[in-house]
């Protein structure tokens, strides 16, 4: 595989021999004590959930710029708006499923209607989250953030590229919602490997078909243009890390190249990545298009891997999905 | 400092036209909230005229006090006063509503100088106005943070999520005002959904609350500048909807209506009577 692999982008050397693998909430953690270093301006609010949403250096490091709002993710929103319009970049953090799911609509008019420069973090994202069980699986944050004007929607793949999206997005003005999960996935990137917001990265080159992935379906998609290529099919893998605003000029140009376009993420195929790709391709370039993602039902308790394989979330469920839109072609 | 009876009489004044402008707006719009908007101008005179530290020259003066409407549906009372204080041209009150206007039904921060923050949905004023006044803790400035909210408001739970913050927090720079008109859409307050007793559920949060009426100018500044150690302060204002014209006073039907040509003639020529007895409303509450 690694002759197909990008080697302008630095990827790491060992992604199928066994990477290492580091949690994105980690990268978030780390990232978020680097920018407030970078800028005393930079201020942490946490829904009572320090831990776990990886604030606790920050808290120890700034204790002054760390404010526990307790469970109330409604009133954070709008503390985080309030401190933006004094001249504060706020990253206000707590589980995906209630901040940006449980204070939308604080989220809508007093940080996006006002162009707040809020930084809306969602913790535990996506099915791997695990035995909690449904209701703290955010299946459907992509969808209700990607369309709210104003707001840039961020879904980083691994360890490197969180930390490099937590860092890029102190030194904008624009309100953005990012999203990271609890469970440890490969380490794709390295120190080196570029980051721009807006940017969809090409991580592997292929002709035949391309699987446009965000957050830990990236690694799936590489190993299963791994596993197609010992029968002859040669896949294009697309890192799409941020949702919006999309990186329209690379997904026309696999549309283009490739003909077929398969999309893979951890979240309802209604409503994110897939949705997000399926508008730019309807619009300049039609093709035959598949997804791979949470088919309109909600989870259910299990090991974070039992679940990504028991709902197809996986490099299995990847390969099905670029055999059925090759017959399309 | 002692107010003088001429600085009464000025923001007296000052709360007639502002009650008129709103009039004139409405009626100009054919949609938008009468009753709370009159209700409560004699607090809008006393905070822009006398109370808050603000230049309309300067609407992003960094050291200025921030004010944040929170039943951000009375904005056509804070447009009203924005204009009287000239942050942006008078004529425009007549564009409230309308396409391509500053003026917005519910207010856009960033559309007009002095809105410190939209609103709309209730309860969100108060957690941004808790962000700022947070914010100037933290940063030490002397800016001082006004919010008014709804009494009817203070049915969302993001209210009491916000008192709580505040409270805890011991914002000493945040005044809330709540405007305690009784009144919500659905009818009176305590037959909607029962907020008493209010006052000790806001002192039980931390606050200094001050019950005043909200028509007496004289005891609302008082009540502003009343020191307080350390402590987030409540002005629990009692006010009368539709307050200044006689046929909309405590009806709940004017709650979200607008005059027509008519019923607008009529209140600005009540209103002009009382400029013409020198300013001076009279006020049940004494």
């Amino acid at each position: 595989m690694s002759n197909k692999l990008n080697s302008k982008l630095h990827l790491a050397s060992n992604i199928i021999e066994g990477p290492e693998q580091i949690p994105t909430r980690n990268g978030y953690g780390e990232g978020v004590v680097e920018a407030g270093h970078a800028d005393e301006n930079v201020v942490v609010l946490c829904c009572d959930l320090t831990e776990s949403t990886r604030n606790a250096v920050f808290k120890e490091t700034f204790p002054d710029r760390f404010v526990e709002i307790g469970i109330a993710e409604q009133n954070m929103a709008g503390i985080g708006a309030g401190m933006a319009f004094s001249g504060k970049i706020p990253y206000i953090s707590s589980y995906a499923t209630f901040s940006p799911g449980r204070n939308w609509d604080q989220i809508r008019v007093s940080i996006c209607y006002s162009m707040a420069n809020v930084k809306i973090m969602g913790a535990h994202a996506g099915i791997s989250v695990g035995p909690d069980g449904a209701t703290h699986q955010a299946m459907e944050d992509i969808a209700i953030t990607r369309c709210l004007p104003n707001l840039i929607v961020i879904v980083p793949c691994d360890y490197w590229e969180t930390k490099k999206a937590t860092l890029a997005i102190a030194k904008i003005k624009d309100p953005v919602y990012m999203r990271f999960g609890r469970e440890k996935v490969p380490v794709i990137t390295t120190e080196k490997t570029p980051f721009k917001i807006g940017k969809a990265d090409t991580y592997r080159n292929g002709s035949d078909v391309t699987v446009i992935a965000c957050g830990s379906l990236v690694y799936e998609a590489l190993v299963a243009a791994e596993k197609l290529s010992t029968k002859g099919i040669d896949v294009r893998v697309i890192n799409c890390s941020t949702i919006k605003p999309i990186d329209e000029k690379a997904i026309v140009k696999a549309a283009k190249e490739t003909g077929a376009i398969v999309t893979a993420e951890e979240h309802q195929v209604h409503g994110g990545l897939g949705s997000a790709v399926a508008e730019v391709v309807a619009k300049n370039n039609p093709v035959p298009m598949e997804y791979v993602a949470m088919m309109d039902r909600f989870g259910e308790s299990g090991e974070p891997d039992e679940l990504m394989h028991k709902f197809g979330l996986d490099d299995k469920g990847i390969i099905k999905a670029v055999n059925k839109v090759l017959k399309r072609k | 400092m002692a107010v003088t009876e001429a600085q009464i009489e000025y923001l007296e004044d000052m709360a007639t036209h502002i009650r008129e402008d709103v009039i004139i707006m409405l009626e100009q719009a054919g949609s938008g909230h009468s009753a709370g908007s009159l209700g409560t101008a004699d607090i809008f005179s006393t905070l822009y005229f006398h109370v808050m530290k603000n230049d309309p020259k300067k609407p992003d003066w960094p050291e200025r006090d921030k004010f944040v409407l929170s039943n951000a549906h009375i904005c056509p009372v804070l447009y009203a006063t924005l204009a009287e204080a000239g942050y942006y041209p008078k004529k425009e009150i007549a564009t409230l509503r309308k396409l391509g206007s500053r003026l917005q039904g519910h207010p856009h921060k960033g559309a007009l100088p002095g809105l410190e923050a939209s609103g709309g949905p209730l309860a969100q004023g108060i957690s941004i106005a808790a962000g700022m006044a947070m914010t100037a803790k933290i940063d030490q400035a002397k800016t001082k943070v006004y919010c008014m909210v709804g009494d009817g408001e203070m049915n969302e739970g993001q209210i009491w999520e916000a008192l709580m913050f505040i409270g805890k927090n011991r914002l000493h720079n945040f005044t809330l005002i709540v405007d305690r008109n009784n009144i919500q859409i659905d009818g009176f307050t305590e037959d909607v959904m029962p907020l008493e007793p209010l006052k000790e559920k806001l002192t039980s949060f931390g606050f200094h609350v001050i019950e005043v009426d909200g028509h007496n100018i004289r005891r609302l500044i008082e009540a502003f500048e009343e020191p307080i150690f350390e402590k987030p302060k409540v002005l629990l204002a009692h006010t009368i909807p539709g307050k200044g014209v006689d046929f909309m006073e405590f009806k709940p039907e004017w709650h979200g209506k607008p005059p027509n040509k008519e019923e607008a003639d009529k209140a600005i020529q009540e209103l002009e009577s009382l400029r013409s007895l020198g300013g001076k409303i009279t006020c049940e509450h004494e």
